[in-house]
C-alpha cells in the first residue's frame, strides 16, 4: 500500500481532506452544523500546534488558552470597533451602556484591519518566543513548565474578568460584521467556515514539513535526550522555542477565527479548563502523529456537542475518564492503538523481520 | 569494522602524539572541582596531543568522570582547560562541544526513537543554518557514510537505535563523535558491560580513530588498558599520582600502593601488581 501510493500518498491525503472539507461537508451539513464544524476546526488548528510542541517536543503546553485568547480578543476588538463605526458610534455597544464615551487607548490601533491581522500573528509569536527563551534557557522543563504555562492561562483569565473595558466576564460578543461582510448572511458564515478549513490545511502542511525536516528529527532528539543534544553542540532551548512559538501562533490564529465563527470570545475560553480541553483531543488522537491531534480534537469536540445536549453532567465525567484512560494506558492515543493492531497482524506471518521494519518506519519522522 | 581507513593506515597512536609539534592539543592546568567544600578533583594537570590514546585510570571515586565533566562544562571548575589556544572553562556545554570536544557516557545515551542514520545526522549538524534544518534530510553525507563504515553499523543504518545491542550503542556514540568532528574524544568507560569480542573490536576502533584525534578513555578494565593504551594517567582522591607509558605506570610504587591499599581496588588492582612483580 505504502509503496504503491509512494510519494503521492501525501498529496492524495491532502486531496481527500480538501474534498471532504470543501466539497462534502457544505453539501451534507446544515448551515448550523457547518458553523459548528468550523468551530471544531478552530480547535483542530490549536491541536496541530500542541501535537508539535507536546508530542514531538515533549513540552506539556497546558496554557494554550492564553494564545487562543489573545488572538480571539484582538480579532474581537477589531470587530466591535468596525461594528460601532458602521453604526456611527465612537465606542462599541457595551461601552456605551457602561457610559464610556471614548475608545480606550489600547483599543485604538485595532481600528485598523491590517494592524489587527499583523498583531494576531506577531504579538503571540513575540510573547511565546520571549517567554520560551526565558524559561527554556533556565532549563525549566517537565512538570514545572506545565505548571508555569497553566498558571499563565489562569492569570490571563482572571485579568480579563476584571477588565470592564474589554467586556469583563462576558467577554466580547454580538459581532455583526467580519471585515465588511454581515455575519447574518449564511453565505458569509459559510465563507468563515471555508477560511477555517483552508487555514487548517495550511497549518497541517506546515507541521508536516517541520516534522519531516531535520528540525523535526532534532526536536524528537531534544524530547528524548535534552542533555545529550547539548553535548552535540546544540542549545536545546532554541530548538524548543521554535516549536513552542509555532504552537502559540497556531493557537492565536485559531482564536481569531473562533471569535467570528462562534460569535463571542470570553475569559471562559482562555483559562485552565479550555486549555486542558485542547489537550484531551490531542492525547486521545495520538500526540506524536500529524493527523491524530486533528481527528482527536474534532472527534472530542463533536462528541461533546452530541452528548452534552443529552447528558450535560455525565459528559464531563466521561471526558475526564477518557483522558485518564488514554494518558494512563494508551500514551500514544488512538493512533498508537492502530499501530499496535497493525504490528499484531504483521506478526502473524513468519517474517518477523517485516514487523520490525514497519515499526522502524513508524518511529521516525513519518506521519 | 576490521578494515582500516586508508588515511589512517600505518599511523598508530603514540605516546606524546604521532604528529609532532604544531598539532592540536588539550592542556589542562590546575583543574579543581569543588562540590561544596569537597574537592572531587584538585589541581589536575594533563597535556594531551593529537594521536595520543590516553587512559585515565584510578580507584572508584578518584574523580575520573568528574575531570571529563569539568572539561565538557557539565560541572563548573577552576583552573584552565586550553584547547589549541582556546580557553574552554567557563563556556557552556554546547559551545565546548562546538569547539570539537566530544564525550560519551557510562550508560550509552543514543536517541532510541530515531534511526542510527538520524542519530548520526543530528550529531553532524550542529552548525546547520535554519534553512537547512527546515528541509528534509536527503541522501547520506559522505562523512556519515564513512563513520557508519568505521563503527561497523552500515547494515543497521535504518534501524531505530533502541534495538541496537549494548556494544553497538557505544559504537554509535563513538560514531556520533566522529561525525560531530570532535578532535578531542572523552570516552567514559566505553567497554563496560561488553563481551570479550566487543572489547577487542572497540579497542581496535579506538586505535583507528585515535591516530588523528586526541582520545581519553576512562576505564576500569586493566586488561583493556594494557592492550590498547599508549599512555596512562592515574588519578587517586582527585589528584594525578602517576603518568607515563603502561610499563612506567605499572612500575610506579605509588600506583601499586593506591591499588593495593584501597578496598575498592578489587581484583583488577591486585592483578596489575602481580603482573608487575
Amino acid at each position: 500500500m505504502r509503496t504503491v501510493l509512494g510519494r503521492w500518498q501525501t498529496w492524495a491525503g491532502f486531496g481527500i481532506a480538501a474534498v471532504v472539507l470543501f466539497g462534502v461537508a457544505p453539501v451534507v451539513l446544515s448551515d448550523f452544523r457547518l458553523s459548528l464544524l468550523g468551530k471544531f476546526l478552530c480547535f483542530a488548528i490549536v491541536a496541530v500546534g500542541i501535537g508539535l510542541a507536546w508530542g514531538r517536543g515533549g513540552m506539556l503546553v497546558l496554557g494554550q488558552g492564553v494564545f487562543f485568547g489573545l488572538g480571539g480578543y484582538m480579532m474581537g476588538m477589531h470587530l466591535k470597533i468596525a461594528d460601532a463605526q458602521i453604526r456611527g458610534d465612537d465606542v462599541p455597544d457595551f461601552m456605551q451602556i457602561a457610559g464610556v464615551r471614548e475608545l480606550p487607548a489600547y483599543w485604538q490601533p485595532f481600528a485598523s484591519p491590517a494592524f489587527t491581522l499583523l498583531a494576531i500573528v506577531l504579538l503571540p509569536t513575540a510573547i511565546a518566543a520571549a517567554l520560551g527563551l526565558g524559561v527554556f534557557k533556565r532549563r525549566v522543563k517537565g512538570a514545572y513548565f506545565a505548571i508555569l504555562s497553566q498558571a499563565l492561562a489562569a492569570a490571563l483569565a482572571i485579568l480579563l474578568v476584571g477588565q470592564t473595558s474589554i467586556g469583563g466576564s462576558n467577554g466580547l460578543n454580538r459581532f455583526r460584521t467580519f471585515f465588511g461582510f454581515t455575519l447574518n448572511d449564511p453565505a458569509n458564515r459559510r465563507m468563515l467556515y471555508f477560511i477555517a478549513a483552508g487555514v487548517l490545511l495550511v497549518v497541517v502542511a506546515v507541521v508536516r514539513q517541520l516534522m519531516q525536516s531535520r528540525y523535526g528529527e532534532l526536536l524528537v532528539a531534544v524530547r528524548d535526550g535534552e542533555e545529550r543534544v547539548r553535548f552535540l553542540g546544540y542549545d536545546p532551548a532554541n530548538i524548543k522555542v521554535v516549536a513552542y512559538t509555532v504552537a502559540a501562533l497556531f493557537a492565536s490564529i485559531a482564536g481569531a477565527l473562533f471569535a467570528p465563527i462562534v460569535g463571542f470570545i470570553a475569559p471562559s475560553q482562555v483559562g485552565i479548563l479550555p486549555s486542558i480541553a485542547f489537550l484531551i483531543g490531542v492525547a486521545i488522537g495520538g500526540r506524536t502523529t500529524l493527523l491524530g491531534p486533528v481527528l482527536g480534537a474534532v472527534g472530542v469536540a463533536w462528541a461533546q456537542t452530541l452528548f452534552s445536549e443529552r447528558f450535560p453532567s455525565e459528559w464531563t465525567y466521561a471526558q475526564g475518564l477518557l483522558f485518564i484512560v488514554v494518558v494512563g494506558f494508551f500514551p500514544a492515543g488512538l493512533a498508537g492503538l492502530g499501530a499496535l493492531l497493525k504490528r499484531r497482524r504483521a506478526k502473524v506471518p513468519p517474517h518477523s523481520q517485516e514487523a520490525q521494519d514497519s515499526d522502524a518506519e513508524k518511529v521516525g519522522a513519518s506521519s | 569494522m576490521t578494515d582500516i581507513d586508508a588515511s589512517t593506515a600505518g599511523k598508530e597512536p603514540l605516546v606524546g602524539g604521532n604528529v609532532g609539534m604544531g598539532t592540536q592539543y588539550l592542556e589542562v592546568r590546575g583543574l579543581t572541582v569543588d562540590f561544596d567544600g569537597f574537592k572531587a578533583v584538585s589541581d589536575v594537570d594533563l597535556t594531551l596531543f593529537q594521536g595520543d590514546l590516553r587512559f585515565l585510570i584510578g580507584p572508584n571515586g578518584a574523580g575520573k568522570t568528574t575531570v571529563i565533566d569539568a572539561i565538557t562544562g557539565l560541572v563548573s571548575a577552576s583552573g584552565s582547560v586550553n584547547k589549541s589556544g582556546v580557553e574552554l572553562l567557563g563556556k557552556k556545554v554546547h559551545q565546548i562541544a562546538r569547539r570539537g570536544v566530544g564525550r560519551t557516557f557510562q550508560t550509552a545515551s543514543v536517541f532510541e526513537q530515531l534511526t542510527v542514520l538520524q542519530n548520526l545526522d543530528i550529531a553532524a549538524g550542529a552548525g546547520r543554518s535554519a534553512w537547512t534544518l527546515l528541509r528534509r534530510r536527503k541522501g547520506v553525507l559522505p562523512s556519515i557514510e564513512q563513520a557508519l563504515h568505521t563503527i561497523g553499523l552500515t547494515h543497521m543504518a535504518d534501524k531505530p537505535a533502541g534495538v541496537l545491542a549494548h556494544g553497538q550503542k557505544q559504537w554509535l556514540e563513538i560514531g556520533m563523535l566522529l561525525v560531530q568532528n570532535a578532535d578531542v574524544l572523552l570516552l567514559d568507560e566505553p567497554v563496560a558491560g561488553m563481551s570479550t569480542e566487543e572489547r577487542e573490536e572497540t579497542g581496535n576502533l579506538l586505535r583507528r580513530i585515535g591516530a588523528e584525534r586526541t582520545v581519553v578513555v576512562v576505564e576500569h578494565d586493566m586488561d583493556f588498558m594494557r592492550a590498547f593504551a599508549t599512555s596512562v594517567t592515574v588519578l587517586a582522591r582527585g589528584r594525578v599520582i602517576a603518568e607515563g607509558s603502561v610499563a612506567e605506570v605499572q612500575a610506579n610504587p605509588k600506583v601499586q600502593e593506591v591499588y593495593l591499599g584501597t578496598a575498592a581496588a578489587g581484583a583488577d588492582g591486585i592483578e596489575l601488581v602481580e603482573e608487575n612483580s
